[in-house]
């Protein structure tokens, strides 16, 4: 069991969505960053799709009942366990009694905490995805809450060879999506040319962008149709809304163009205030960027000795102490075999 | 069937009609595919979403001309009254918009037999075909961030029903009480394709 003492700013449980009750309207969900969701578990040794905390510019302050096994992955946080700065992307060993602070994510908006034998909320159709859009699965969680989990401590560790870094400025690849004809050539430079920037209204249904109006040629109403997650809509006021994760599953705005599906998790990094340009991509080109992806998520996640893993929270716990920031910078330059 | 490319993991099929979607969505199912992810049908339309690495692009698109030829068996329909308080924020605007006075507004609204074309955009809500072609207005320019739950509402050919407080862009007549959407029912949609709806007006 744990309990949670501060909620931070937006913590739900998430995992790859609730699929296959589109036709009800059900939206997918699931986590918005899916490559950081996937990343936390396989470092902690589950399934890759299992239930994981996200936290959204605030992580929560948890403390633990049980031992336990859990790691972060996504927009960087600084976590400490009882004090002491523990590292990202590995497997981090807590004794209970102990509590985990996850503080402000200081790079992307969304970080995500799995735990070794996976969280266990109570799954809605299928999914443990928090969905506050369509009021589905476990509700977003509180101050006071007992979060139920199924621990067991690992005998073997991982940790993350390379880091993804989520800066405010993204370049996303788009395909020409379906209502492509309803634009001119020149609605297309618009797109690809003007750099948007994130508003502060966005959540995880959508990203509203503003920035260089987007004129339609068309202008009847189209009819309402399936959309996808990255899909760049056009409403009437001409400033894009590219949908996320938790969008709805119908919608009546056109589509300019849809966000590859290899750029979606870094998507669901964008901050309000993030500056974001769209970059036109082949078919080909988006296929290939898809397998890449995939096949660097297995090859990212090295498994870890013991040794190895407390070097690398010795190494964070040192560079957090003023005196010692100096030797650890010079051990780096030494080409010590440890890694942030 | 016209199909169209959605990104790289989606195809857009058009059906030219509700019902067609529906059907085209059971025929697909019936296939057991590798990597299909999920079928959105619509008012013309049906979306197929796949992933990508596993899914067979080649042969399913092979399939649907098979489909065409295939006889189609009409569905049970059921038969819905739905009580409404006309109070919405945009019926001063429908007013302004289809020139009707408010009475004859709701009058028409209330008097038509909608059949339920497909559910969408959110748990249970229903797009309503057999909306008067009088009360034709368009989506809001600019959605809504939120509405209250039960809003009915109208869009271009459409009326809908808002199951639960979203965001919303369609322009809102009034409010009922009825549950369209309950997970731990089934089915969990109190709604149905091709089942009719009558608005009710209530005090």
């Amino acid at each position: 069991m744990i309990t949670v003492i501060d909620p931070g700013n937006l913590t739900s449980f998430q995992d790859l969505g609730r699929v296959g009750y589109a036709h009800l309207g059900v939206p997918q969900a699931g986590a918005a960053d899916s490559m950081s969701l996937r990343h936390a578990n396989l470092l902690v040794g589950n399934a890759e799709g299992s239930a994981a905390l996200e936290m959204t510019v605030n992580g929560p302050t948890l403390r633990f009942e049980t031992d336990a096994v859990v790691a972060f992955a996504g927009g960087r946080v600084e976590p400490t366990l009882d004090d002491m700065p523990i590292p990202m992307y590995q497997s981090i060993a807590i004794h209970a009694g102990q509590t985990l602070a996850c503080g402000a994510i200081l790079t992307g908006i969304r970080c995500y905490l799995a735990i070794a034998g996976g969280f266990s909320p109570n799954p809605t159709l299928a999914s443990a995805s928090s969905d506050t859009f369509a009021g589905l699965g476990p509700p977003v969680i509180r101050a006071g809450d007992r979060l139920s989990c199924e621990t067991h401590s690992l005998h073997q560790g991982w940790y993350l060879r390379s880091p993804p870094e989520f800066p405010d400025e993204a370049i996303l690849g788009v395909i020409p999506g379906p209502h492509a004809d309803w634009f001119t050539p020149a609605a297309f430079e618009v797109l690809s040319g003007c750099t948007y920037v994130v508003r502060a209204d966005s959540d995880r249904t959508g990203l509203r962008l503003r920035g260089e109006d987007i004129r339609r040629e068309k202008h009847s109403e189209l009819s309402s149709q399936g959309m996808v997650t990255g899909a760049v809509q056009i409403p009437g006021d001409g400033q894009p809304i590219v949908l996320l994760s938790n969008h709805g599953t119908i919608g009546g705005y056109p589509v300019i163009a849809v966000v590859i599906h290899a750029d979606l998790p870094r998507m669901g990094q964008l901050r309000s205030g993030a500056k974001l340009r769209f970059q036109l991509v082949s078919h080909e080109q988006a296929l290939a960027a898809l397998r890449g992806s995939e096949a660097a998520l297995h090859a990212a996640v090295a498994s870890a000795d013991s040794g190895l893993l407390a070097a690398r929270r010795l190494l964070v716990m040192a560079k957090a102490h003023p005196g010692l920031r100096q030797a650890c910078l010079q051990l780096e330059r030494w080409r010590v075999n440890v890694r942030r | 069937m016209n199909t169209h490319p959605v990104g790289d993991s989606a195809l857009l099929i058009d059906t030219h009609d509700a019902m067609v979607a529906q059907h085209l969505r059971t025929y697909i199912l019936r296939q057991s595919l590798k990597g299909l992810r999920e079928l959105v049908p619509a008012h013309n339309t049906l979306l197929v979403e796949y992933d990508a690495l596993l899914f067979d692009l080649t042969s399913f698109i092979r399939l649907l001309p098979k489909f065409e030829q295939l006889k189609r068996p009409a569905a049970p329909a059921r038969a819905h009254d739905v009580p409404v308080t006309y109070d919405g924020e945009d019926l001063k605007e429908v007013v302004r918009l289809t020139g009707l006075d408010m009475a004859e507004v709701i009058q028409r609204h209330s008097s038509a037999t909608y059949t339920v074309a497909f559910l969408g955009f959110a748990p249970g809500f229903p797009y309503l075909i057999g909306l008067d072609p009088k009360l034709r207005v368009p989506r809001l320019k600019t959605p809504r961030t939120k509405i209250a739950s039960g809003a009915v509402a109208i869009a271009d050919e459409f009326s809908g029903i808002y199951p639960r407080a979203t965001p919303a862009g369609w322009c809102i007549l009034g409010y009922t009480d009825v549950v369209l959407f309950d997970p731990d029912r089934e089915p969990p949609a109190l709604l149905t394709p091709g089942d009719t709806v009558h608005f009710r007006p209530s005090a």
